[in-house]
């Protein structure tokens, strides 16, 4: 039996010092017509037969390994340096329990400390909590501080339609339990200006995507000024975290609560998850926060030293008062997310942006040059464009896939309106052997 | 390295030092337009070298299961098999990305479904949704789920959860969150739900009742088929809080036992590992009656074809696609390597052990509740004629090399260590562990100042906690 | 444990005290010893009115967070500020410089419903 030391000898000497005559004794307390039910699944097997079947499932799959990618929408194809997991997965760290014993958990401790610093360098938002679960439930969790903020006297949250579909669906499931009304994306064309207008007295936040999931970069003058006049919160939703790496961070222009998904820092696509839930606000709000806090302190020896702090906030002592209900978070991949941004550090966050931003515009310029296809983002954009194309996306995709290509996501599956739309993604993994290739793959499927 | 102070890693930064490669662009670049760019990005300058021994150093501090004996209750720190880390490393299997066309990601969707029936089977559920995060996650879809139950039979009335007073802090946490208003159970002698108070809170406003079984105590709910039938005939639905499986794989299936919806964490009983604080994953399962509410998309087998579908009457979906799927290919290791024998053989080792434990133990520390335990138990860490205290008992433990056990829970014992050692540790761990609380209950009564001040050889002794409240420093100024 | 002989005082460890046409409002004692260090105290908003009953704030330590009552209706008409940089004066002065608020009483009569100074002291049990 694997994992279980316990020999024969052992057991008759534990149930000796128990008292009892077997190990069934133990449990009486079981309802007797339930106890010892039979499970029916397949046997055990050695460490080679389950490696060998996961082999099987592997091959079941196309890997962006093999395959050229230009698929995006909330979840990115980027490079994750080797030392990054050579470490992250040393045993010390994912082994570790949440460090509510600090004086044993410095390691992780201190690397949350440093995760929370960079983030906040990042988004230059004043304080960073140790992770959510990815970018939608950070998402809906800044949701409901803003409307814990208003003191529930707010009962009006205004979403972008340009904000990740599956972000907008989760805050949607997160909120059933509270009286507010969630609008602004009822019209899939809603502009910013639009946004604005509709924020008025009842309204807790406005929450926009900056690049919006279209990739546009938005013009955000004034937008601040005018959501805090109305005494609203500005939600910023900064996926793709990369853009960061180039563009102005969101608490330059006065964002309330910043979330993305960290995924791309350091950690692969893993079909989904685990990701990471990035989460930072100002620091006036920081009793509404959810999630854990890192804190630097002194020992009694006067040492620096780290522990968590304002625990006050969460759930195992406000209980239901609490201002979320989270206990694990992501902290591995917070930690592998720290790591990602030293590696990479100054110089190579701002290359790694550089190189998405050169290479997405050179295959936009690429594919405008086709006949039957048009990039449809008239302004500024990062490293995701829309693609008008021929034919339906799922079609071409399932002819790129012929190719060792991962085409775009296709937008009509959200928006209905987006005929033959395609979202292409263009990342720092996209040679121009690459790029060349999905051109010419796209131009062949024309004039049918 | 243990004892010395690791700087932070801005301050190990030199102005020009690199670490990492990246190709030289290879296409023409195109304008950046004025206004969008940021001024600076002041990320730390190290070398690789030096980015590998800041890592090594701070991991070096940390008390993990690979290093030490970790029996904090309510957690399971049950030894992470290596298997799973090679597992959940396949390129092939987790160079995948989410939406990729299903036809060309049929070997983790056949993965995931074989995980979803599989915890079926070992639960005694008809469903079961991968897609919450974590355990408190999975707590939510389940109370969510019971709300959309009941909603959708038109009965409004139903604005209560109870909760017994044992319970973990995420269970009133999740019905606040949903919008139910919480109602405590008290506990009896025996650790049990007081069957007349729960008689007495049973009526059609009543949602369900969130039950722990086995308890935060370590004891199986010696009524638990009479709770499951009060609660089932006002109308309410019993949601199990999945956290104590340990106790119960091939011993009691909580589908048989009357549970209508139930959270696993897969980082406590099916070794995935903790990683520091997560990430973790907190499937759901259901009933039948609830296995339209699902949060989903779940994945679903159409003849040889695996595919994503959302449920009937889904409550919508948790969080971005379809959960922590590296935790997935851990737990589905795991469950292969055990099988059913094996599983089982989890259970009752992890009983064992805990019982022997307690026997030991309970000779010197007062038992919270005099019972046969499950996996885990309770004891009060204070020393009666002296000043000790659990605290001071747990820092002690850890000059021993032992992580100390989880202290001041649950909130109806005082002075509470809750001790669960799991069937991982052999016996002379578990010997070593008793001999160390007898030892330190010595020095509580020849040497208290040394409880007091413990721990003594750690990177950092006790940490001024209300310094790091009262004016709290979170990120590196400089 | 110290008892102010001129206020009146709830179970849930509240004191209340006239002063001039207003209440001054804090905690025991008997509280502050249980809560020990505190670190924060959420305060209301001068002009917010309050049923019985109602939360009006929160006491925070570093390991537990205590809501604080309206024993009574009322308005906020004086918040301390001091206590946001210096919560620890509720520890160190629970009935002097620790006072939390002032407030106007909807209904004078409802200070003698209050427990008095031995009442309070009997319920202590010091």
């Amino acid at each position: 039996m694997p994992y279980i030391p316990v020999t024969e000898q052992d057991q008759r000497e534990m149930l000796t010092e128990i008292g009892i005559h077997s190990v069934a004794d133990l449990f009486e307390d079981v309802p007797v017509q339930h106890r010892f039910p039979d499970i029916k699944l397949p046997k055990a097997v050695s460490e080679i037969e389950v490696l060998d079947e996961l082999y099987g499932m592997a091959l079941k799959n196309s890997s962006t390994g093999c395959f050229a990618t230009f698929l995006g929408a909330g979840a990115y194809n980027h490079f994750v340096p080797s030392a990054i997991p050579y470490l992250a997965t040393r045993g010390e760290f994912l082994t570790a329990y949440t460090p509510y014993q600090p004086e044993v958990s410095q390691g992780t401790l201190q690397a949350i400390f440093e995760y929370q610093s960079m983030v906040a360098e990042l988004t230059r938002m004043p304080v960073v909590n140790a992770s959510h679960y990815d970018g939608a439930t950070s998402m809906a969790e800044a949701a409901i501080m803003a409307l814990n903020v208003a003191n529930g006297k707010r009962h009006k949250i205004i979403i972008a339609p340009f904000v990740h579909p599956q972000y907008r669906q989760t805050l949607r499931t997160y909120l059933p339990g509270k009286q507010v009304t969630i609008v602004g994306d009822e019209n899939p064309q809603a502009s910013l200006s639009d946004l604005k207008a509709m924020v008025d007295s009842d309204t807790a936040c406005l929450i926009i995507q900056n690049p919006t999931f279209f990739g546009d970069l938005l013009d955000v003058s004034n937008l601040a000024e005018a959501i805090h006049q109305a005494g609203a919160l500005l939600i910023v939703v900064a996926t793709p975290i990369m853009s960061l790496g180039l563009l102005t961070p969101p608490g330059e222009y006065g964002a309330d609560i910043v979330v993305a998904e960290g995924q791309p820092l350091g950690g692969g696509m893993n079909f989904g998850g685990p990701y990471l839930g990035i989460f930072a606000t100002r620091e006036q709000l920081i009793r509404k926060m959810p999630g854990r806090l890192v804190g630097e302190t002194t020992d009694t020896n006067g040492r620096r030293g780290y522990v968590l702090t304002l625990s006050t906030r969460e759930q195992h002592i406000r209980r239901e008062k609490a201002t979320s209900n989270i206990c694990t978070n992501q902290g591995l991949m917070a930690l592998m997310a720290a790591m990602y941004l030293a590696y990479m550090g100054k110089q190579g966050m701002r290359q790694v942006a550089e190189l998405c931003y050169h290479k997405a515009h050179y295959t936009a310029a690429r594919i405008g040059q086709l006949a039957e296809y048009q990039v449809l983002n008239s302004g500024v954009f990062f490293n995701e464009f829309i693609v008008q194309c021929p034919r339906p996306v799922s079609e071409i995709n399932q002819e790129l896939l012929k190719k060792g290509i991962l085409g775009g996501y296709d937008l009509e599956q959200d928006y209905p309106e987006r005929k033959n739309q395609m979202l292409v993604c263009v990342t720092e993994l996209n040679s121009q052997p690459q790029i060349d290739r999905f051109v010419e793959a796209l131009l062949a499927l024309q004039g049918v | 390295m243990w004892n010395e102070l690791e700087p932070v890693i801005f301050d190990l930064s030199s102005p020009g030092r690199t670490a990492y490669t990246l190709p030289e662009i290879d296409v023409p670049l195109s304008p950046v337009p004025d206004g969008y760019v940021r001024d600076e990005l002041n990320l730390p300058e190290v070398s690789e070298l030096q980015f590998v021994r800041h890592y090594t150093h701070l991991s070096q501090k940390n008390f993990s299961i690979d290093t030490v004996f970790y029996p904090l209750g309510s957690c399971t720190m049950k030894y992470n098999p290596k298997v799973n880390e090679r597992a959940a490393a396949i390129e092939g299997l987790t160079q995948v990305h989410p939406l990729q066309p299903e036809s060309a990601a049929q070997g983790s969707l056949e993965l995931m479904f074989k995980l979803q029936e599989a915890l079926k089977e070992i639960s005694g559920f008809s469903a079961v949704s991968l897609q919450p995060a974590a355990g408190a996650h999975g707590e939510f879809a389940g109370v969510l789920v019971m709300r959309a139950y009941h909603q959708s039979r038109g009965d409004e009335k139903r604005t209560k959860v109870l909760i017994p007073d044992s319970a973990h802090g995420t269970n009133p946490a999740t019905s606040a969150m949903s919008g139910f208003s919480v109602v405590q159970i008290p506990s009896d002698e025996r650790g049990n739900v007081d069957l007349q108070a729960l008689r007495s809170a049973c009526d059609e406003t009543v949602a369900g009742l969130m039950l722990t079984n086995p308890n935060t105590l370590g004891l199986f709910e010696e009524h638990v088929l009479e709770v499951c039938e009060t609660v089932h005939a006002c109308g309410g639905l019993m949601y199990g809080d999945g956290a104590n499986l340990n106790a119960l794989l091939g011993i009691a299936r909580p589908g048989d036992l009357g549970f209508d919806v139930m959270h696993f964490n897969l980082h406590k009983t099916f070794t995935t590992p903790h990683g520091g604080g997560g990430p973790g994953s907190g499937p759901v399962g259901v009933g039948e009656k609830l296995a339209a509410f699902l949060p989903g998309p779940i994945v679903v087998k159409e003849s040889d074809f695996y595919k994503l579908e959302m449920p009937e009457k889904s409550i919508g979906r948790l969080k971005a696609f379809y959960g922590n799927y590296g935790m997935f290919i851990r737990a589905y290791t795991y469950i292969r390597m055990m099988g059913p024998d094996g599983l089982r053989a989890v259970s009752e080792n992890a009983v064992l052990n805990a019982n022997y434990l307690k026997a030991k133990v309970s000779k010197h520390f007062a038992l919270a509740v005099e019972r046969t335990c499950m996996h885990e138990f309770v004891v009060h860490g204070d020393i009666p004629g002296t000043d000790v205290h659990a605290l001071d008992v747990s820092k002690r433990l850890i000059d021993y090399g032992q992580h100390p056990p989880t202290n001041y829970f649950p909130l109806i014992v005082h002075d509470a260590l809750m001790i669960e050692p799991t069937e991982t540790e052999n016996k002379e761990a578990l010997d070593a562990f008793a001999q160390a609380l007898i030892a330190i209950r010595e020095e509580a009564i020849s040497s208290p100042e040394l409880l007091h001040s413990a721990p003594h050889n750690t990177p950092v002794t006790r940490l001024d906690e209300v310094k790091a409240v009262r004016n709290p420093v979170l990120c590196y100024k400089g | 444990m110290n008892i102010d002989p001129n206020a009146r005082y709830t179970k849930t460890h509240e004191w209340v005290r006239p002063e001039g046409d207003a209440y001054s409002y804090g905690i025991t004692d008997h509280a502050q010893s249980e809560l020990s260090d505190i670190v924060f105290v959420d305060l209301p908003a001068i002009g917010d009115s309050f049923a019985p009953g109602d939360t009006i704030g929160v006491v925070e330590s570093v390991k537990a967070a205590s809501d604080l009552y309206m024993p009574m209706a009322g308005e906020i008409v004086a918040v301390n500020e001091s206590l946001a940089d210096a919560p620890e004066s509720v520890n160190a002065d629970p009935y002097g410089a620790g006072w939390i608020f002032k407030f106007k009483m909807a209904d004078p009569a409802e200070f003698t419903r209050l427990l008095s100074a031995d009442d309070y002291a009997q319920f202590t049990g010091d």
